[in-house]
């Protein structure tokens, strides 16, 4: 499967996930929105360590190659990351509504003045 | 057309699909379970890249942890689509545009780029993605990273319980 099909799926859910982030208003959508994005890139991440992998297996096919591998392990961490933003994050949403009872993100302007 | 593909493109539509209706669906517990369609295809892919042991956690810690999680504090706040805000239609369709006009920069990038033409990606072959050679990487060259998470998930612990305990 060329690389260039992965490249424009994950961009193409990348730029949904911005769309989201533009057009919605309740903070729960907005913060799926960006998981929407953490997981494209993810997919990205996988499928160019494949493509890597695929380059340097090229010419000796015998010879075990752990090559590309950590690409594997920065989705991991990227997961870890995510994971310990969702936590905090809806902790952060859960005391907006107790505080104004929305979670409409235009209730959170008052940095403005 | 091989079965591989055949499964990349029936995968690639439902993930584009369902992230669409994460947009549409004005219910925001129909966007979470929209969302957990996107996160099952994806994991699709990654099996299909045969990187199973990403494909297992992607499932357990988004499908399962994160948007239980998510639909939770959805049922906790009592949010349905009656009490949905609603941004105006001017603003909507400026977002709309804004978003095709990135999609349409990434793609002609793409299109453009002489470094990737003509590569494949090593779809079924290659051990990589299994947990063994994972796990030996993980536990020799990344273990310092790995320790720090450890400390960035008691700290999001601790930060979560401050945040959301009442004063």
């Amino acid at each position: 499967m060329p690389i260039q099909y992965y490249i424009v799926l994950a961009v193409t859910l990348f730029c949904i996930g911005v769309v989201g982030v533009l057009i919605r208003r309740n903070a729960i959508i907005v913060f799926m929105c960006i998981e929407l994005m953490l997981n494209s890139v993810n997919l990205l991440l996988v499928a160019f360590s494949k493509m890597h992998y695929g380059l340097s297996n090229a010419g000796n096919k015998n010879i075990p190659l752990n090559i590309g591998g950590d690409a594997q392990l920065f989705v991991f961490f990227i997961m870890v990351v995510a994971a310990a933003e969702v936590s905090v994050g809806l902790a952060i949403i859960v005391m907006m509504y107790r505080n104004v009872h929305s979670t409409d993100v235009n209730f959170l302007n008052r940095l403005k003045n | 057309m091989t079965a591989t593909e055949i499964l990349f493109w029936v995968l690639s539509a439902l993930a584009l699909f369902s992230a669409l209706m994460v947009l549409i669906s004005k219910n925001p517990v129909h966007s979470v379970l929209w969302l957990i369609v996107v996160f099952f295809s994806i994991s699709g892919h990654y099996i299909l890249l045969n990187a199973q042991f990403l494909a297992i956690v992607n499932l357990i810690v988004y499908a399962g942890a994160i948007m239980v999680l998510f639909l939770f504090v959805i049922m906790l706040m009592n949010l349905n689509s009656s009490t949905e805000p609603q941004k105006n239609s001017l603003i909507k369709l400026a977002g709309v545009v804004a978003g095709c006009l990135l999609l349409t920069v990434f793609v002609s990038a793409v299109r453009s780029a002489d470094e990737i033409k003509n590569s494949q990606v090593a779809m079924s072959d290659g051990s990589i993605g299994l947990i063994e050679n994972l796990g030996k990487t993980l536990f020799t060259q990344y273990v310092v990273p790995f320790e720090i998470s450890s400390i960035l998930f008691l700290s999001a612990m601790v930060g979560a319980v401050v945040i959301g305990k009442k004063e």
